[in-house]
């Protein structure tokens, strides 16, 4: 068992951790699921009802970008948590749980305390700071055209790994859930966000993303509540099944090897923690609120929502340990022939899935599997709005353009066209990586959030002495110690190249890129004497006092 | 904004006031989330049995609990900041305004 988990260790961390993909490898498509298809389509119909009253409201670029700033901060907490709760951290999560017990436990916890931090240290100053995107605060007192380039080029390089990362698992996961072909499945999430974003703007990405949280939470409520009925609300009744039916008996019920050695350990806190906080569509939500207050309010919400979500997982993970382990129902036949044991249909990550069969009957699971399957939109609508605002207000709007004002419907334009091409570039890319070991992509995305968006935006905001020079050698840096030590570590190096060891024995960098990105910006921004550097510097006091009170603050749009 | 208001701003008692009180909070709250993060993962890593230490007479382990205090006191913390930032802090940043005047 062991062996197994150490085995399946680098799949799980990356897909069930980062939210990735939640289906790897080889799957089989089943019979079409009509109930689960029904569901959906009735979820499609009322979203795409939702992007047209968006899409009357949605006239400025700043309505398309950030909803006109008109969110509420329970709305945008709302938001914030459906974006976390994607597909695979629902099933991923859940299967960890299932297959190792209380490990699954430590991941959630992982994800869930960079959130409380980022409301200390940075929520209220992004707001205060920002208009459209992240590089609107870092580049607020440095030179546009390198900074925004930078920035844009870490925004960009995250949004696409993590939508090659998601439509492979949407594929797969439909294949599996609904009977549909992978291209048709991997077409039609690339057309529905097409939609959404290019007609509805922020505003509709963000109700798709609250009504999907809504669904996400009750169905995971139920099923929490019917586990715990089954044991007569009773935890001690429901730990005692499961040790009896797992393998793994009482180990189950304490940390087994997951997070084993410090190095390991402290790498995968950075990352997650640091990781989330350069996460472009994850920023891009604090401009979609009316002010600072707001913005503080939505992160309490979300890491309210968040942690409930988790603790549902647990539970989930639990039931299924006694419910769908040892059930004939749900049991590989064709696998336990070849491999023994007792491994259930589509692997571990479909433990939840499974569950909501045994607790719901056929109905329930297509609910849960609409609702997946909604996740996997939601999501890449996100994605997708975040990396065409790079490209349009990073890129075309202050750095090619940089003379003269931007006409403001021009480069509402280029972002519709950006949206488009980012939706037909992701369906190429996850047809192409069909059949390629993705378990490093999501994990290399936050290794870039980290080590080139993270620092420069946090230094902007934290340190006077910034200068662009620092700012810009040092978060190049960061990303590219990021994407090096990806390559030279175990995922890539020895799983994909097929060599024998590791040149680099960490599956995370990032507390070591985090640390090359902050050393250079500090080392390339104190030895800058150069004139501009010197304006760069004095510019951070005005920077700070609107960064405190809000004083000439973006606010909403009147409606 | 010129030299002379920034010199204004940062001379005013209030404006110093909030700044100093607000970092000082969000830098101590900050460091209590950390400290309770990765106390619980260095036991993780040097002392994994002590979380699967037995309570009461059943099966549940110390390590259940703390797993689930830990979720709570992200959420906990969360809202003691928005509780003074959204109340105290936006109080005084309203001075702040008023007495700057045209500044703000």
């Amino acid at each position: 068992m062991k062996k197994l988990l150490l085995l399946t260790l680098p799949l799980l961390l990356t897909v069930g951790a980062f939210a990735a993909g939640a289906i790897e490898g080889e799957v089989q498509k089943q019979p079409l699921n009509i109930s689960a298809i029904i569901m959906f389509l009735i979820f499609v119909a009322g979203t795409l009802g939702i992007t047209y009253w968006a899409s009357k409201r949605t006239k400025t670029a700043k309505d398309f970008y950030t909803a006109g700033g008109g969110i509420t901060g329970f709305q945008n907490g709302m938001a914030i948590a459906g974006d976390y709760m994607s597909a695979a951290s629902f099933l991923g999560i859940s299967g960890l749980v299932y297959l190792a017990g209380y490990d699954g436990l430590i991941y959630s916890i992982g994800f869930l305390v960079g959130w409380p931090i980022i409301l200390f240290l940075i929520s209220e100053r992004l707001r205060n700071l920002g208009k459209y995107t992240f590089a609107d605060v870092a580049a607020y007192r440095l030179k546009q055209t390198p900074i925004r380039t930078l920035a844009a080029f870490g925004s960009i390089a995250t949004v696409i790994l993590y939508l090659i990362a998601q439509m492979v698992g949407a594929g797969k996961l439909i294949q599996l859930l609904f009977g549909l072909p992978y291209e048709l499945a991997v077409v039609l999430v690339g057309t529905l966000m097409i939609l959404y974003v290019t007609f509805g703007g922020m505003l509709a990405t963000t109700w798709v993303q609250i009504i999907k949280a809504i669904l996400l939470l009750s169905g995971a409520t139920f099923m929490a509540l019917a586990v715990m009925s089954h044991f007569g609300f009773s935890l001690d009744a429901m730990f005692t099944a499961a040790i009896e039916v797992h393998g793994k008996g009482e180990a189950i019920m304490a940390p087994g090897g997951l997070v084993s050695d410090p190095i390991s350990a402290i790498s995968l806190g950075v990352a997650l923690m640091f990781g989330t906080a350069g996460l472009p569509h994850i920023l891009m939500r604090f401009f979609t609120v009316s002010d600072a207050k707001e913005a503080r309010k939505s992160v309490f919400y979300a890491t309210g929502f968040i942690g409930y979500f988790y603790i549902l997982t647990f539970i989930i993970g639990f039931g299924a340990i006694i419910m769908v382990l040892n059930n004939p129902e749900y049991l590989d036949l064709a696998k336990q022939a070849i491999s023994g044991g007792s491994p259930i249909l589509g692997g571990k990550n479909m433990a939840a899935i499974h569950l909501s069969h045994a607790v719901g009957g056929n109905f329930f699971l297509g609910f849960i599997s609409a609702v997946a399957f909604a996740t996997i939109l939601a999501v890449v609508s996100g994605l997708t709005l975040a990396g065409a605002s790079a490209i349009s207000h990073d890129l075309y709007a202050n750095v090619f353009n940089k003379h003269g004002e931007v006409d403001e419907a021009k480069e509402m334009r280029v972002s519709k066209i950006a949206t488009v091409a980012l939706g037909i570039l992701s369906v190429l890319l996850g047809i192409a990586f069909e059949q390629q070991n993705i378990a490093f992509v999501v994990g290399l995305a936050f290794a870039i959030a980290a080590s080139a968006n993270f620092p420069v935006l946090f230094l902007s905001m934290f340190w006077s002495k910034l200068t662009t020079r620092g700012a810009v050698i040092g978060g190049s840096l960061g990303l590219g110690t990021a994407i090096l030590l990806v390559i030279l570590g175990p995922i890539v190096w020895v799983q994909i190249f097929g060599n024998a060891e590791a040149i680099f024995p960490y599956k995370y960098p990032a507390l070591f890129s985090v640390t090359v990105a902050f050393i250079a910006i500090w080392f390339f921004s104190i030895t800058d004497k150069s004139d501009a550097a010197a304006k760069e510097i004095e510019a951070f006091e005005a920077q700070d006092i609107r960064s405190q009170t809000g004083i000439g603050a973006e606010g909403a749009s009147e409606h | 904004m010129t030299k002379e208001q920034i010199e204004q701003v940062k001379n005013n008692p209030k404006y110093q006031k909030l700044v100093s009180e607000r970092s000082r909070f969000a830098w101590t709250l900050s460091i209590i989330m950390l400290v309770v993060y990765y106390a619980f993962i260095m036991t993780i890593a040097f002392n994994p049995e002590a979380l699967g230490t037995k309570i009461g007479d059943g099966v549940m382990t110390i390590g259940i609990p703390i797993g689930i205090a830990i979720i709570f006191i992200a959420f906990v913390l969360a809202g003691i900041y928005v509780r003074r930032a959204n109340g105290e802090f936006d109080e005084l940043t309203r001075e702040v305004r008023e007495e700057l005047g045209d500044i703000a």
